[in-house]
């Protein structure tokens, strides 16, 4: 499988702030690909230096194969930006700037482009001062999805979009998966990236702390059982992966990681199991186990990501 | 009654809500640049009566000065006329003018700076959203900048007490005053145009008349008793006649003209939206031809040249037209001759006039160079320069573009500047234009070390500011204080032979040529190996 993005032990800091500490990331030629992380984790840093705006301090990136930094240029012809901000010239119409930003990349496709105007409703005529934020994203991605690339860098692209337009921005991607193109998506909505990613990177504190497939990812982390029993639970406790165990008379809750999950089946039923209920763990506990944990498994949706140190297996939070 | 007053009022009755606040925060994000916009100018007028009197020392070399810019229009034109021949007099007639020009460039970007440019960048919105009065902004900016004129305007009171006490209160304030009359100007701008660009240029504009129809008037008679003078701001500065006789009364003119140019700018406030201006913005194309960075910089920059342009074209035909005074002059007259060299002219009067004209024009054109050199700045830290260069536009290509219009529209705005002085002048277009291309090496200096501090030193780079008013201030004033000449020589202008009139002298502006050229180079090295700034 060729890779479109290939990156290993990035580096780069500012001044005293280790803004990426030794960063992996590795996107394949076709996929849509998540990259996800909390606010401050290096998301956007990453991002600029494989546009080779910022130089890293060390590691190695490759985009479509070649340096990012020394053959900027080149690799940008290939490659469709979208901030999370988007700029405009006050006295540049949103038009003038989407067929700029066509030209200065590999072309524009005209047909594509009055298509995507229209399906996004943008106004080409105002001026940029005059459009909302989410206006002035659209402009950003009609240029990007009419342009002609192999690689679209999306930074928090959907950010100020209203819900239908935001519906509009999936098909689009979705479109570009389907011509093969490869996508980028850095993006805190868990639905899009649910929707749309193949593989999905968590980076926190400018380190890689997952990546794969969001269905190896769900692998990781727990499920909850609630469950009324028929006798006493027995043995419970001693079972592998069973956390925050809750008895009380024949009522059980419990949290168990989700491949240790037979055992405690065999166990509970051993017992005779009145009734059950098992949630499979949501894409948000997926992300605030990683958001928030310091790589010891634990979750807690109340702690902020300021919470360090070991926190013994308290996973109240993520019961719903 | 309270209860019906208050019924009968609009509900929002308190607009003037968080002024105080607003103010210290001004005051806070100006703790740097007004300070030191006083001091300087400050330091410039108090350092004057010490020159002064090491030039003209005694009480028959003060009354022969006087007698000549009786007879010298062009010189009157250019500085103003001699009111007395006491120092204090002296001080107020050569720096009157510029320390008023100053006060007032340093209101109009105090004030456009917290009231259109906080509304563009859109930072505007969350202040307002907070518990602060429709007027509280404007409030705020205006106090702002009132109290920097204020200070300036007792420190040269108190500086110039040595000479006069009641002479020193009237400069000082007529100086403030002329300060506090652009800041109504400047927040009338700031209503009326949505770009704080556009805003500072337009006060730069009433500026710039202010001191064309000062100088046309003063031209033409010798007490700024014209009419012409007494429509400008800054010829209201001479009308005080501070330590010759001062005319309190013109201090209300300041006073009365500021308050009523700040009601109207209220006025306007109040009959618009946040972020809005009267002037509507009008649809504009779906479809662009823009296609290279390089047309991106034109188009951005379009506006900017074309109003350098007038402003130098219009400059040159009215100093051109005040020319022929200076060639009628009584004679082969030593001294007016020796003020003209002063001012960077030499020996034949008219070319000498000439030749200070342009070398004025010059040294304001390093603004120009410096403007549009930091748009590279501008577009860099706004977030803009990123997309376009994670396009296909190397960074050489994209700072190119904006080069191009700095280096090329300096030449122009020059070449522009020599076609009106000779057309204003009505003589031959040869040797005005050379007089012109010749300080383009020296203007180039100034954008060089522009270039270079946006490459090397991204966050400083406002600093070439700094330069280009520095240079400014050495072209202005160096002479006529007798600054030692190694300070002199650290404006690349003092280099340049003063032309028309003294021959060409090829060493120092190839030399300037190259230093522009290697400090360019050196500052797109720079920017090419270090990482984009946000």
């Amino acid at each position: 499988m060729t890779k479109a993005i290939t990156v290993s032990g990035l580096h780069k800091s500012f001044g005293r702030t280790h803004a990426l500490d030794g960063l992996d990331l590795d996107v394949a030629a076709g996929e849509v690909h998540g990259f996800l992380g909390p606010n401050g984790s290096g998301k956007s840093t990453t991002i600029r230096v494989l546009l080779g705006l910022l130089r890293a301090d060390a590691g190695a990136a490759q985009v479509l194969g070649r340096d990012p930094w020394r053959d900027a240029v080149e690799v940008h012809r290939r490659i469709a930006y979208v901030p999370g901000d988007v700029t405009l010239w006050r006295n540049l119409t949103g038009g003038e700037v989407v067929d700029l930003y066509g030209r200065l990349r590999g072309g524009l496709d005209r047909r594509r482009r009055a298509e995507l105007v229209e399906r996004f409703e943008l106004d080409p005529t105002k001026k940029g001062r005059t459009y909302s934020k989410g206006n002035r994203q659209k402009v950003a991605l009609v240029a990007a999805f009419a342009s002609d690339v192999d690689l679209l860098v999306l930074d928090e692209p959907t950010s100020g979009l209203d819900p239908l337009m935001e519906e509009v921005f999936r098909r689009c991607v979705e479109e570009e998966r389907q011509r093969g193109r490869t996508v980028l998506l850095s993006s805190h909505i868990l639905g899009e990236v649910e929707e749309l990613c193949d593989r999905v990177s968590i980076i926190r504190r400018g380190r890689t702390v997952e990546s794969g497939s969001l269905a190896d990812l769900r692998h990781l982390t727990r499920t909850s059982v609630h469950a009324e029993l028929a006798g006493p639970p027995d043995g419970l406790s001693g079972l592998p992966g069973v956390h925050d165990l809750d008895v009380r008379g024949r009522r059980v809750r419990l949290q168990v990681d989700t491949d240790k999950l037979d055992a405690v089946l065999r166990s509970l039923t051993a017992s005779g199991v009145r009734s059950l209920t098992s949630t499979p763990p949501t894409l948000e506990e997926l992300f605030l186990r990683h958001y928030t944990g310091d790589g010891d498994g634990s979750a807690d949706a109340g702690d902020g990501a300021g919470a360090a140190g070991p926190r013994g297996g308290t996973a109240s939070g993520v019961t719903r | 009654m309270t209860a019906v007053t208050a019924a009968l009022r609009p509900r929002s009755d308190r607009p003037w809500a968080g002024t105080g606040t607003l103010l210290r925060f001004a005051l806070r994000r100006d703790r740097v640049m007004l300070p030191v916009w006083v001091a300087v100018t400050a330091l410039m007028v108090l350092s004057m009566p010490g020159a002064l009197a090491g030039l003209y020392g005694t009480p028959a070399a003060r009354a022969d000065l006087m007698h000549q810019m009786a007879a010298n229009t062009s010189l009157r034109a250019v500085v103003g006329p001699v009111l007395g021949d006491s120092l204090g007099a002296l001080t107020a007639w050569r720096v009157g003018v510029y320390a008023a020009a100053l006060a007032a460039v340093m209101s109009l970007l105090v004030v456009v700076r917290h009231t259109r440019d906080e509304e563009e960048s859109g930072r505007q919105e969350l202040l307002s959203a907070g518990a602060v009065g429709r007027r509280a902004p404007l409030a705020a900016a205006l106090l702002t900048a009132a109290a920097g004129d204020a200070v300036l305007a007792l420190l040269i009171a108190a500086g110039l007490t040595g000479q006069g006490t009641a002479g020193a209160l009237a400069f000082g304030l007529a100086v403030g005053g002329a300060g506090l009359v652009f800041a109504g100007v400047a927040a009338i701008a700031a209503q009326l145009t949505e770009s704080a660009r556009l805003a500072r240029g337009l006060t730069a504009a009433v500026l710039g008349a202010a001191f064309v129809l000062r100088a046309a008037g003063d031209s033409a008679t010798t007490d700024g008793s014209s009419v012409l003078t007494r429509l400008s701001p800054l010829g209201w500065v001479e009308n005080v006649r501070a330590y010759a006789g001062e005319r309190w009364w013109v201090l209300l003119l300041f006073a009365t003209t500021a308050a009523a140019l700040a009601a109207a700018a209220h006025a306007l406030a109040a009959r618009r939206d946040v972020g809005m201006s009267f002037l509507p913005t009008r649809p504009g194309p779906a479809e662009g031809r823009l296609a290279t960075a390089g047309a991106l910089a034109r188009r951005l920059q379009r506006g900017g040249v074309l109003g350098w342009s007038a402003g130098f074209f219009v400059a040159g035909v009215v100093y051109g037209g005040l020319t022929d005074g200076a060639a009628k002059l009584v004679g082969d007259n030593a001294r007016a001759r020796e003020i003209f060299q002063r001012m960077g002219g030499q020996a034949g009067l008219a070319n000498a006039f000439l030749a200070a004209m342009v070398g004025m024009l010059g040294v304001i054109a390093a603004l120009y160079v410096t403007a549009s050199v930091l748009r590279l700045h501008g577009e860099e830290t706004a977030g803009r320069a990123e997309p376009v260069l994670a396009a296909s536009v190397g960074r050489l290509r994209w700072a190119a573009g904006h080069l191009v219009i700095a280096f090329g529209g300096t030449v122009l705005i020059m070449l522009l500047a020599g076609l009106g002085l000779a057309l204003g002048h009505g003589t031959g277009l040869g040797p005005i234009l050379g007089a012109c291309l010749v300080q383009v090496p020296a203007v180039w200096v100034v954008g060089g070390l522009a270039v270079l501090l946006h490459g090397m030193l991204p966050r400083a780079a406002a600093a070439a500011w700094g330069v280009a008013v520095a240079v400014l201030l050495i072209g202005w004033v160096g002479p006529a204080l007798d600054l030692p000449r190694t300070v002199l020589d650290l404006s690349p202008f003092g280099h340049l032979p003063k032309m028309p009139g003294a021959a060409m002298d090829w060493p120092p502006v190839l030399a300037l040529t190259a230093l522009a050229a290697c400090l360019n180079a050196a500052g797109l090295t720079a920017l090419h190996h270090r990482d984009i700034t946000t």
